[in-house]
């Protein structure tokens, strides 16, 4: 109960609460995207030959390419002109450890709740923190490496690990697979990088933090998690941003490599500034994350989506392996007038593959949510199986809320099933826990995680904590 | 403990509730008995605090202050319990975190810590035990799939773990097969205190044989038109409400 007596105390208490900004200096390039850039971010991170031209061609890949708009959103299209591509906190030297932090980037580390010492030993929890365009620190990297496990930067893999990310980078979401990808592929900047070979466990939670802090910035992280044959390993990513009345851009890639027999758990708690309550500002999500299963490996992706004025972002399972496994538990809530058009692609291509796709849309004040789903099941996927739900939940009556399921079947043994609800937090229920002396906004909060519970559970323990008070604080005073 | 005075209440522009003058004290059990659309769903829920009605008139005093302008939570607070005719569905979250809930709210109010947890899972069993409420009920969802029968069993286990001060019953028996009646009826009788008030609001006799009231009103059109002792329920049950209707008819004539 102390739990939720917290996250009760935060909801009676702020707006967003990480809308501070760092004052700290920055290495930044002007504004704008060109040939010349893409060759400054390369050389600027010492990049080898053969990433810089897979940089240049995916330039050129992405200057053919349109927008995509066929999502349920409607934005003022970015200006990719007026974008800075490459901003850096300035460090003096490169860190010995991470007593050497910065003070500004320490007190920043402290207002987001992230320790990178022992707390988090305890909470057995490795962080990678991405600061606009550079990871800054990442904690237990030695710890990990004594189990073979690669855990870094990309920018640090792209030296170290040369052979690795040339193997797998652009295997799952090749370069030209969308208007964002294409334009993450040439220009990204960091991310992380890890590798759990053969079966190994990963003994701890890896985890990375993304902050855009810079103004007139975009963030192009790109990750790349790779499980060797037999390996497990359980990763979160948090995200943040200042509150700035500028829309940022945040495109990411995300690829997910899962050899045979190994499961990767990928776990989003998305909380980027949403804009203010007149929809100025905040953050759009164009996010591309896609995850290749081969024989009896599982993905599991699970997210929590509750902040960015505009999320475009699918993350999906291709189940080339037999008895393959890929799950997608999502939470996507929308307030005041945030858009979201977020679900799910799963491509069943092996045999006896199995996917469950369970999404909660919950949509309050002026927003749109949409479900968006593709279920294809190939000729070679003998015995596939998919279980949907799509559920939706509405607060008041000036929100929306859309179901885009798509189902491709091509094999006659195949067994796909889709189940939908919509429904509304009623006065009814709101009166009911009012006369057991629940208040008003606790109530909410407490109906909302209920018809969250099969998603929150699925989320390891502690961040399960902290999604529940970001529902909570993220629909406050959405009724009433 | 509870008086009310003149009270006139209703939705939009429809009156329903036209003068409603009853005292409720310590150690008592009333029904309030009545036709269809006498009114007694929305007499319970104005006290309750439900705002879609609209209080037009009289006044409400609970211990002796007037609760007119508390929001329903801090009328539950005070100990005020509405055991619901239709209880809600509430998905995910299960029967003993919402208990929990309840409580320690209740008890945040009065500026109490929350209950320890080995303290609460002991309430809870102990109340279980006395109606006869099966394992595995307390990490079902709320209302949830339940039958007629286990949802007015579950509103009388919040009240027996709550423990309020009075406890308003509205329509508990209904749905209720014989057996399941007696358990609830029984989980009341024992509740009871000196110290504690039930309304108990009803269409039938039938579960005031297993309830015995202090007192009995009859509400039609909005009024209580007759009070009584128990036997009233048992001229009621025999002869109808007809009877009383048309008397009231002939004095306003």
């Amino acid at each position: 109960m102390t739990e939720e007596d917290k996250i009760l105390k935060e909801v009676t208490g702020a707006e967003y609460k990480y809308g501070f900004t760092t004052d700290i200096e920055s290495d930044k390039i002007p504004k704008g995207l060109s040939e010349d850039v893409v060759r400054l971010i390369s050389a600027k991170k010492n990049e080898p030959e053969w990433l810089l031209e897979r940089r240049l061609k995916a330039f050129e890949v992405w200057k053919k390419m349109d927008e995509p708009d066929w999502a349920n959103v409607s934005y003022k299209k970015p200006d990719y002109q007026d974008i800075i591509y490459y901003a850096a906190p300035k460090q003096k030297k490169k860190l010995e450890s991470l007593d050497d932090l910065d003070p500004e980037m320490r007190k920043t580390f402290e207002k987001l709740g992230i320790s990178l010492n022992e707390q988090k030993r305890l909470a057995g929890v490795a962080v990678d923190f991405v600061m606009d365009s550079v990871s800054v620190a990442t904690s237990f990297k030695d710890k990990l490496l004594e189990l073979g496990i690669i855990f870094c930067s990309i920018s640090d893999a792209v030296i170290e690990y040369p052979d690795l990310v040339k193997k797998y980078l652009g295997s799952v979401v090749p370069t030209g697979d969308n208007f964002f990808s294409a334009l993450n592929s040439a220009v990204f900047t960091d991310g992380s990088f890890c590798y759990i070979p053969k079966g190994v466990r990963c003994p701890m939670e890896l985890s990375t933090y993304f902050r855009i802090n810079e103004a007139g910035t975009g963030q192009f992280e790109r990750t790349l998690l790779v499980a060797d044959q037999g390996s497990y390993v359980s990763y979160l990513e948090g995200c943040t941003a200042p509150m700035r009345d500028e829309n940022q851009l945040h495109a990411a890639v995300v690829e997910l490599i899962a050899l045979d027999d190994a499961e990767i758990k990928y776990s989003t708690v998305q909380n980027w500034y949403p804009g203010n309550e007149e929809g100025i500002g905040g953050v759009f999500n164009f996010v591309t994350k896609r995850g290749i299963c081969h024989d009896r490996a599982k993905i599991s992706w699970t997210q929590v989506e509750t902040g960015s004025a505009v999320t475009w972002k699918y993350p999906s399972c291709i189940l080339k392996g037999d008895d393959s496994v890929g799950e997608f538990y999502s939470v996507a809530v929308t307030n005041n007038l945030q858009q979201a058009d977020t679900g799910t692609k799963m491509i069943h291509i092996g045999k006896n593959s199995k996917s469950t796709i369970i999404s909660k849309g919950i949509c309050a004040g002026k927003s749109e949510g949409s479900y968006r789903g593709l279920v294809k099941i190939m000729k070679s996927a003998e015995n596939a199986r998919n279980f949907s739900q799509c559920d939706s939940l509405l607060m008041g009556d000036k929100c929306g809320s859309h179901t885009f399921p798509y189902i491709e079947v091509k094999n006659k043994s195949a067994k796909v099933e889709h189940e939908a609800t919509t429904s509304k937090i009623g006065e009814d229920q709101i009166f009911y826990c009012n006369q057991r002396g629940i208040g008003t906004e606790e109530a909410i909060a407490l109906i909302v995680n209920g018809y969250c519970k099969d998603v929150l559970n699925q989320l390891p323990m502690e961040f399960a904590v902290e999604a529940q008070k970001l529902l909570a604080i993220s629909l406050e005073g959405s009724v009433g | 403990m509870l008086k009310i005075k003149g009270l006139k209440a209703g939705v939009e522009d429809n009156n329903i509730l036209k003068g409603i003058d009853l005292q409720v004290n310590k150690g008592e059990i009333h029904a309030i008995m009545g036709p269809n659309g006498s009114g007694k769903s929305t007499l319970s829920s104005v006290i309750a605090g439900k705002e879609e009605y609209e209080v037009e008139g009289g006044s409400i005093e609970f211990d002796g202050t007037s609760i007119m302008d508390l929001s329903p939570e801090e009328r539950a607070h005070l100990g005020i319990f509405l055991s619901f005719q239709y209880p809600v569905e509430i998905p995910g979250v299960s029967v003993s975190n919402f208990i929990k809930t309840s409580i320690n709210e209740t008890r945040k109010a009065k500026g109490l810590e929350p209950m320890p947890a080995g303290e609460l899972l002991k309430l809870m069993r102990e109340k279980m035990e006395l109606l006869d409420i099966k394992k595995g009920f307390l990490s079902r969802s709320l209302n949830q799939g339940f039958s007629g029968g286990e949802k007015k069993r579950n509103e009388i286990f919040q009240l027996a773990t709550l423990a309020p001060k009075l406890a308003i019953l509205d329509e508990t028996d209904s749905g209720l097969d014989i057996d399941a009646l007696k358990i609830v009826a029984n989980g009341i009788n024992k509740l009871r205190t000196p110290e504690n008030a039930t309304i108990v609001i009803t269409h039938y006799q039938r579960l005031l044989d297993y309830i015995v009231p202090d007192f009995v009103h009859v509400l039609y059109n909005g009024r209580i038109v007759k009070s009584g002792t128990k036997e009233l329920a048992f001229e009621l049950e025999a002869k109808g409400y007809d009877w009383i209707i048309k008397e009231v008819e002939e004095q306003c004539i």
